[in-house]
Order: C-alpha cells, then sequence, then structure tokens
C-alpha cells in the first residue's frame, strides 16, 4: 500500500510523539524537535504531517483541557498506535540490518 | 497569563481560517496559532504578532485544510431557486405600490447608468481599429518662455520636430505627420466639391491602419502634389474609385495628382478627414516661409509615433528632451518641451489645446458618472428604506423558514434573489427608457452627434445585465442582512416588538442623505445656469445686435459688399479676419521700437474703416482708420488698448498717441487707444494686449448691420444674393448674437443634462419619501383612529403623521443650501474668469419648491388616512 512507509520526517515526529508521551500536542512536538534536531520546525509542516499520520493510522488523537495561552481552545493530543508502534520498530530494525552490515573498516575510511 | 490575553490576534484573520478551515481541524488549528501568537507577542512585539499570525493564516491554506463545499447545501440552493422566484414574485404582486415605487425608481436611474455605460464603450471603441493602437504615441509640446512651465500642453507640435524625430531618433518604428489646412475646392473638369483634410507624410500609412483601395500605401503620399481621398470623397467627385493618376486642382490653382483612394475613416476613429494631401507639396509651395520650418510653431501639426513595446519610454523621452535642447538651442529665451501621450489616452485624457478633434475629456466623463452614481444610489436608498421598514410583515415568514432550517445564510442568498429579480424586472423598464432617451442625449448637442452613436453591441448588452445584478446585490444586500440576523423565536412569539422604532434613525439619516444629494444637484443646476446667462449678457464693450457675419469662404469681399449695399435693409458693412467675443484667437508678435529685444505676443483682429462705428467700439482718444484705397497700399496705422501701452511702457492713453510699434517689420503708428473689450469668449482667460490693425484686402467674415422689423427675410434676402455670386460654397452666416449663444452651446447642454438628471433625482427621492409616509401612516392607523374616536381634528392628524417627514425635509435643506453655495464659490468658481455674483434667493426658491411639492405629497397621503372612517379600522380588532 502507497504511504504507509515511514519518511524520514514522520520518522522523527513519530518518535517525539512517543517520547512526549502524555503530552504531545503540536506546539510541544514543535519545540521538542527543534531541541533534538537543531533545526527549526515549522508548524505548517508538522501540522500537515501529523495530519498525514493520523490519516495513515499510525497515530491517534483526542482533545485534551483548554488554556487561555490559546484562546480558550483545547489541545489535541497525540498517541501512538500499534500500527505506528511497529512500523517505527520496522523502521529500527531496517537500520540495525544495515549498520551490522557494514564492516568496522569499512565506515572508518569514510 | 493576564497580560497574555492583553493582546489579540486580528479579528479578520481569525474569521478568515473559521472560514476556509475544516470544522474538525479548525479549534486544534486555531489553538496553536494563538499560542504561537502570544509566544510571539512576548519576543518580537505586538505588530510582528500580528504579522506573523496574519501571514501564517495565508499559509494554512492547503489542500487538506480547506472546507470542502458541500454537495448538498448546493443541492438545496439549487432546489429553493424555485421557492425564492415564487415568494418574490408574490411579494411583488402583494405590495404593489411599494413594488412599483422600486421597480420605477431603478429602472430611471438604471436607464442613466444604461446611457452612461454605452456612451464609455463608445469611448473605449475609439481608436482600436488600428492595428497597433496601443503603441501608437502622440507627441504634446508645452511652450516655456524664459524657463516658465505655467503654459498646458498642446496637442499639436511643429513640423521641424516630426521630421527631426524621424531623422535623428531610432527608438521608433514610424512617424507620422498631420499638418493642418489642407482643405479647399477641389475640382475635377468643372465639377468642384469642397473637402477638407490634412497635410500628410508618407510614413503615416505604417502607423496607421488605413487601408488603401486603390494605390501604393508606400509611395501615395510621397511625391509633391499628390493626393489621396477617401472612398466617399472619390464617389461624389468621380463616382468611381479607379481614379488613380487623375488630376485635381485645387481652389483652382495648383494640381494635384491622386495617387490612392483610401476607406473611409471609421467611425470612431479621433480624427476625420476627407482627404490627405503629401506634406512634401508644403516645402515647395513655401519654400521661402521661415516660420515653416521654425522649431517653435507648434501649433498645426500633430506628429503620432509608433514605438516598438520593447523600448523603454523613460529613456525615449529623454532622447526627445536632448533633441529639444539641441534643435531649439539657437531660440532665445524659448524652450519646447514635449511629452508623449498614448492613443489610447486621447478620448478620455486630459483637455489639451489644439486637438485635431472631438474629445471626450476625463472631466465630463467623471461629472457624468458622478451624476449616474448618485442618481443610483438614490434609487437603491429607496429600496433599502422600504424594504427595512417593511420588514416587519415579512417577519414571521423568515421566522417559519428559519425554524425549519433554514441558515442565515439561505435567508441572505433568498433577499439578495429577490432584489435581483426586482432589478432584472427594472432592467427592462430601464432599456425602455433607455431607447427613449437615447436619440435625446445623441441630440442634445452637435459635439454629442460627432462623438457618440450609442449602438448595442454584445459586449453592451453584457455588461447592462451585469450592472442590473450589480444594482440589485447593492439595493438588495442590507435589507438581506436585517433579515438574516432575525431570530427566529423571538420573530414567531411576538411580531409587533421587534421592527417598529428599532433603527428608525437609520433610516432617516438615508432620506436626509438622499435629499441632499438631490437638492444639491437642483441648486447646482441653478446656479450654473445663473452663470450662463450672466456670460450672455456679459458687456462685452462693444454692439452686437443687429448683425448678421457673412463668411467669405475664400470670395473677396467687394461684390457681395456692393450687393449687399443696395439692399434698404442694410445700415452697414465692414469686414473683419475674425469674430471679437467668440472663440477666435489670432495675433502676431509685437516689438517695442525703442528696445527691439522687448517683444510680446498680441492678439489681433485685422479689419476696415467701417469696423469700429458699426460694432460701436469705444476710442478712448485719438480716431479710426482712415480709409487706403490703394490695394498695396503698406500698412502704417493701428489701434491698441491701454493694456498694451502698459505692456510696452508707452505712457497714458493721450501720451501714447503717435508712438509706434514694431508689427511684422512693419512700424505702425498709434492712432486710437480703444476702450477695454472681450475679445476671446467671456468664460475664457482674455487676452490682455489686443491690437486693430486696418487692411482693406484680408476679409474673412463682412459684418452686416442691418435694420428691419423682418430679419428672417432679411437674412434669407441675403442668402439669394450669396448664392447668384457663388453656388460653390453653402452660405455661412449667423446673428452676431445668436453665434455669442452658440459658443456657450457646451455649457448650455451640460445645464441640459444636469438639470434633467437632477428632476430624476428629486423624483426618485420622493418616490421614495411617499413610500415610507404611506407606510408609516398605515402603521398608525389603529392610533389615528383612536385619537379621532377621542376628539382629534383632521388637521391635528395630519400634523401629527407629516411633522417628521417635514422635519427631516427641512434639514435636508439647512444642510445642503450653505453646502452647495460653498462649494460653487470654492470649487467650480474658482477657475473662471468672469465670475457671477451669487445670491441666495436662486437656491432658496429652488428648494423651496421641492419642499412644497414635497409637502404636498406628505399632506395628501396622511390626509388620506387622517379621513378614514375610525370604526372601520378599530372594528376588525
Amino acid at each position: 500500500m502507497k504511504g504507509t512507509n515511514l519518511g524520514e520526517f514522520e520518522e522523527l515526529v513519530l518518535l517525539t510523539i512517543a517520547a512526549l508521551v502524555n503530552d504531545a500536542y503540536s506546539v510541544a512536538i514543535c519545540d521538542e524537535l527543534e531541541k533534538n534536531t537543531g533545526r527549526s520546525a515549522k508548524l505548517g509542516v508538522v501540522h500537515a504531517v501529523l495530519n498525514r499520520l493520523e490519516e495513515k493510522g499510525f497515530v491517534k488523537s483526542k482533545l485534551g483541557e483548554a488554556t487561555s495561552t490559546r484562546g480558550g481552545k483545547r489541545k489535541r493530543y497525540y498517541t501512538v498506535t500499534n500500527a505506528g508502534k511497529a512500523s517505527l520498530i520496522k523502521a529500527k530494525e531496517v537500520r540495525d540490518n544495515l549498520w551490522s552490515m557494514i564492516p568496522g573498516m569499512a565506515l572508518k575510511n569514510i | 497569563m493576564i497580560e497574555d490575553s492583553k493582546h489579540k490576534p486580528p479579528r479578520w484573520a481569525e474569521k478568515l481560517l473559521s472560514w476556509y478551515c475544516k470544522p474538525e481541524l479548525l479549534e486544534d488549528l486555531q489553538g496553536d496559532l494563538n499560542e504561537y501568537f502570544q509566544r510571539n507577542v512576548k519576543a518580537k512585539g505586538v505588530k510582528r504578532a500580528k504579522l506573523i499570525y496574519i501571514i501564517d493564516v495565508f499559509k494554512f491554506f492547503r489542500l487538506y485544510t480547506i472546507r470542502k463545499p458541500k454537495f448538498v447545501n448546493l443541492l438545496i440552493q439549487w432546489i429553493m431557486i424555485g421557492s425564492y422566484i415564487k415568494t418574490s414574485g408574490r411579494n411583488i404582486v402583494r405590495n404593489k405600490l411599494f413594488s412599483s415605487i422600486n421597480i420605477i425608481g431603478l429602472a430611471v436611474s438604471m436607464s442613466v447608468g444604461l446611457l452612461l455605460i454605452s456612451m464609455l464603450s463608445d469611448i473605449y471603441s475609439y481608436d482600436k481599429f488600428n492595428e497597433h493602437h496601443a503603441r501608437i504615441y502622440r507627441v504634446l509640446s508645452r511652450f516655456e518662455f524664459n524657463g516658465d512651465k505655467s503654459n498646458n500642453f498642446m496637442a499639436t507640435t511643429s513640423i521641424r520636430a516630426g521630421q527631426a524625430i524621424d531623422e535623428k531618433l531610432t527608438g521608433q518604428e514610424a512617424v507620422a505627420i498631420f499638418r493642418a489646412g489642407f482643405e479647399g475646392d477641389m475640382s475635377f473638369d468643372d465639377k468642384a466639391l469642397p473637402l477638407r483634410g490634412f497635410w500628410a507624410n508618407e510614413n503615416l500609412f505604417s502607423v496607421f491602419t488605413f487601408p488603401l483601395i486603390e494605390g501604393d500605401p508606400n509611395t501615395a503620399l510621397k511625391e509633391p502634389f499628390s493626393v489621396v481621398l477617401t472612398e466617399e470623397s472619390a464617389m461624389k467627385l468621380f463616382g468611381s474609385t479607379d481614379v488613380v493618376g487623375k488630376i485635381l486642382y485645387r481652389n483652382k490653382d495648383k494640381a494635384y495628382t491622386v495617387t490612392g483612394v483610401m476607406k473611409d475613416v471609421p467611425r470612431f476613429s479621433h480624427m476625420r478627414f476627407q482627404m490627405l494631401g503629401s506634406l512634401s507639396t508644403r516645402a515647395i509651395l513655401l519654400e521661402n516661409e521661415p516660420r515653416e520650418q521654425a522649431w517653435d510653431n507648434i501649433w498645426q501639426t500633430w506628429v503620432y509615433l509608433l514605438i516598438p513595446g520593447n523600448v523603454n519610454l523613460e529613456q525615449y523621452q529623454a532622447s526627445l528632451d536632448q533633441l529639444s535642447n539641441n534643435e531649439g538651442k539657437d531660440l532665445k529665451n524659448i524652450h519646447i518641451q514635449f511629452r508623449l501621450q498614448p492613443m489610447d489616452d486621447i478620448m478620455l485624457g486630459e483637455r489639451l489645446g489644439n486637438q485635431i478633434g472631438q474629445t471626450m475629456g476625463s472631466t465630463m466623463a467623471w461629472v457624468f458618472t458622478g451624476l449616474a452614481f448618485v442618481v443610483m444610489l438614490s434609487a437603491c436608498f429607496n429600496y433599502t428604506n422600504l424594504s427595512i421598514a417593511r420588514s416587519i410583515r415579512r417577519y414571521r415568514e423568515v421566522g417559519v423558514r428559519k425554524v425549519i432550517g433554514a441558515l442565515s445564510r439561505n435567508v441572505r442568498t433568498q433577499f439578495l434573489f429577490e432584489s435581483m429579480v426586482i432589478s432584472l424586472l427594472s432592467l427592462v423598464a430601464a432599456f425602455g427608457l433607455f431607447l427613449l432617451l437615447r436619440p435625446h442625449l445623441i441630440g442634445l448637442e452637435a459635439d454629442m452627434q460627432e462623438l457618440f452613436v450609442l449602438e448595442l453591441s454584445p459586449m453592451v448588452v453584457v455588461a447592462f445585465i451585469l450592472f442590473a445584478l450589480l444594482v440589485g446585490i447593492a439595493a438588495g444586500f442590507v435589507p438581506a442582512l436585517h433579515f438574516s440576523h432575525i431570530n427566529a423565536i423571538q420573530a414567531m412569539k411576538n411580531i409587533a416588538q421587534i421592527g417598529g422604532a428599532k433603527k428608525l434613525t437609520g433610516r432617516k439619516v438615508l432620506i436626509v442623505f438622499q435629499y441632499c444629494l438631490s437638492l444639491i444637484l437642483i441648486i447646482g443646476t441653478v446656479l450654473i445656469y445663473k452663470q450662463y446667462q450672466y456670460y450672455l449678457n456679459y458687456d462685452l464693450g462693444f454692439s452686437s445686435e443687429n448683425i448678421i457675419n457673412i463668411r467669405l469662404q475664400g470670395n473677396k469681399a467687394a461684390p457681395l459688399k456692393k450687393i449687399l449695399n443696395e439692399m434698404p435693409e442694410v445700415k452697414a458693412i465692414s469686414t473683419s479676419v475674425l469674430l471679437n467675443g467668440l472663440n477666435d484667437y489670432w495675433g502676431s508678435d509685437v516689438k517695442n521700437p525703442e528696445n527691439p529685444q522687448d517683444s510680446s505676443f498680441v492678439f489681433a483682429n485685422k479689419v476696415d474703416e467701417n469696423f469700429i462705428p458699426l460694432h460701436e467700439y469705444q476710442l478712448l482718444t485719438g480716431r479710426n482708420f482712415i480709409p487706403k484705397a490703394a490695394e498695396d497700399a503698406r500698412e502704417d496705422e493701428v489701434i491698441v488698448n491701454e493694456a498694451l501701452l502698459k505692456r510696452f511702457n508707452l505712457g497714458d492713453k493721450n501720451s501714447a498717441l503717435g508712438e509706434t510699434i514694431l508689427v511684422e517689420g512693419n512700424e505702425l503708428k498709434i492712432i486710437g487707444v480703444v476702450h477695454e473689450f472681450q475679445y476671446g469668449r467671456v468664460a475664457n482667460q482674455t487676452a490682455n494686449e489686443v491690437m486693430i490693425r486696418y487692411t482693406n484686402r484680408e476679409a474673412e467674415y463682412l459684418n452686416v448691420k442691418i435694420e428691419s422689423t423682418d430679419l428672417v427675410g432679411t437674412y434669407d434676402k441675403i442668402a439669394a444674393h450669396w448664392k447668384k455670386l457663388d453656388n460653390v460654397h453653402p452660405f455661412e452666416a449667423n446673428f452676431y448674437d445668436h453665434q455669442i449663444e452658440e459658443s456657450f452651446r457646451g455649457l448650455k447642454a451640460s445645464i441640459k443634462l444636469a438639470g434633467f438628471i437632477s428632476f430624476l433625482a428629486i423624483s426618485i427621492a420622493s418616490l421614495g419619501l411617499l413610500g415610507m409616509v404611506v407606510f408609516t401612516s398605515e402603521m398608525r392607523m389603529r392610533e389615528v383612529s383612536i385619537r379621532k374616536v377621542m376628539g382629534a381634528s383632521e388637521a391635528n392628524l395630519i400634523i401629527l403623521l407629516g411633522r417628521n417627514f417635514v422635519a427631516l425635509l427641512a434639514i435636508s435643506a439647512a444642510i445642503s443650501l450653505p453646502l452647495t453655495y460653498w462649494l460653487f464659490r470654492n470649487v467650480m468658481q474658482t477657475r473662471m474668469v468672469h465670475k457671477a455674483p451669487l445670491s441666495y434667493l436662486d437656491g432658496v426658491i429652488a428648494v423651496t419648491a421641492v419642499l412644497v411639492l414635497a409637502c404636498i405629497m406628505i399632506s395628501s397621503q396622511t390626509w388620506k388616512v387622517a379621513r378614514t372612517n375610525p370604526a372601520e379600522v378599530l372594528k376588525s380588532e
């Protein structure tokens, strides 16, 4: 099925959601991404990715509490679904596999 | 936290977001943007934060966020159209009075709008027949003396400028030159035909799209003594277009060879002519005329350039400036400034002197658009006002609709739809009026006939329909909003409580505004009329009574003079080269003999010895001219006005007698000083320095003073004598007084037009007022009946019902009267030369007339209500 693969940025976002556990909503995800990757994460981009991840069934969301900083609007919290977890593990396996295939010497010469 | 919420993102951006965003994504997105906004307020300041918010709102406009239009909604709208048509129809029929007020008002005002649209469409069609119309530019020039840049640009330039641009500049593709003055009687065998046209250079046909039926466009105007005829002139002269190579004589003098026959000049061309003569002819005819090639002879030549689209116009302008500096450097104190005007701007452009043909001018276009807009606005106000006033009767309908499930949107659509139905119905009536008014508008003035056809084309019809829909939306917008905001429950529960007094102030303001506009129009028209009368009765400084001016059209004065002198009705005859007090200007440079450097352009007329007594010019000192018998006698005398004495420091009027001035190389002795008179048209800035010169050879006009009880009969007799002398040219003569009146025909036409439109405006405003009076009176029927039962008299009731309206009218009068006078004095009259004194009486009379009419209308309606039998009304309760 097209679109079930994880893109690089999608993977990062998914990992961030998993890392933030119960506090994963859009603005927090942006901040966390910026902190960890050192590159600026635009809200628009993150939003689009979250939307896509939800469409693919890797995350699910529910509305949380409202705060005054948000003009009385509720936050949408994201959690990783089982499918999401599976694809993360799969992505990690692929990488580990590839890493293990590289002989130590070869990497040093690069 | 409290500090955070002090600043809010821009409301419109928030609204935009909630408008386009999917509901399920909206809340989250709004919250996120808000959070960022608050952060940015702290970090970057409020202004930046707001800007970022706005940018973000636009950035989020993406495929996945936007709301998909719901098919169901569209379907519902579609199905409901049938219902809307039905309800609109029923409503129109149910309220016949209101519907007819609306339809008549809209139709009348829309007919003005339709006239405007077709006029603008005509103007827009001008010159579009030229293949390269967008790339053709006209060279304008300005005469600057001693660096004085206050003169206006002229549409003309010099022949030399045209030729120099052609030879020395490279930016343009081709140069076309038109020189005025190629006209006269063209004769072939014994057939003669007076034709008008221009001298033109050979490249004319590469700039303009004038297809030739016969002849070669590249060479037709190359050789001297060539002439290109239009198809119509060729048919008239020869009865055929196959005439290349035939010889024509111009004024029985020089022979010209026909080198081409072109298709007639299209109707929508800003220049018209019947023939073109080759410009190279002039180089031979006027070889020894020094002014012909003068750099500052910028009055009679039009130059058009075809400039390729990739040329930078600023650079081209710079090269024109350079050219003017180089070529004109021999001229002392004089600089000719050039400017390019796109040909497409000519018809609606600024008012330039020396236009090649009729133009509409932007002022006229703006004034007419403004008037049409005012009338439209007035009719839309009527609709708005009456619909809202009547809205009480439809609250229940809207309530039911809303309860059943109509959204505000649907109600809005419904009412807009209704107003559009009414405006389309009005369009039909307006179109009838348009057809009726069209010939009158075109016939208003000769210039209008020249300019406009006002024919319908598919484009114009589409514009009409779009216009009607636009009017419908403009008229129905406020009522639609009003209805869509109705609360369904309230509307169903108690109708009488809402509506009523609410929003009454808004309606009153509209009525006052409407009446103010109409009154301003009317008072303005009256004031312009006063100004017109003032011009006509202005003391010109000479008598124009019972004088017939005959244009000699090339004939000698003596034979006609001899015949006319034998008529008993003719008291005196004089000759002149132009007519004073009209739009005729001519003159020459005058030098001070003491100091030849000191020279100035002076307006002049050349007359014979009878001119001054016949027109009763007053000589302050000195004497009239003494007739000279010899035809070749040297000119040596001149009569001047006091302004000229002052200009050349010639002392006062007595000591100046016997002094000389230098005109065209001749020393002329001042033999008389004439009392101040109007050389040009009263409305124009008149020439200050004027001289009257003597001639017994040159005459363009014969001024015939007649004394007769039957002026028309005398005129006819003179016409009969003319026919015997000259059967080529039709008799062209007119009474002087009539000519002066004619010179203001443009103003007269504007007064007629403004008068008509203000009449429409006041009629529409009155209709609206009538509607409001009828409505409020009906609403208070019960109250009136009870008062009557209690003993109120009819007079009391009429005053009770009418006084509010009368107060509104009084307010409008109090606003508009001083405002119009102020506007007229400070805007209109500032540019006028001879200002008519303004009396408030005229305005007061106009306003009173309007108000009396309105009061009669109000009282007749209220009287009807006051007279109703109270038992009839109260019975039904």
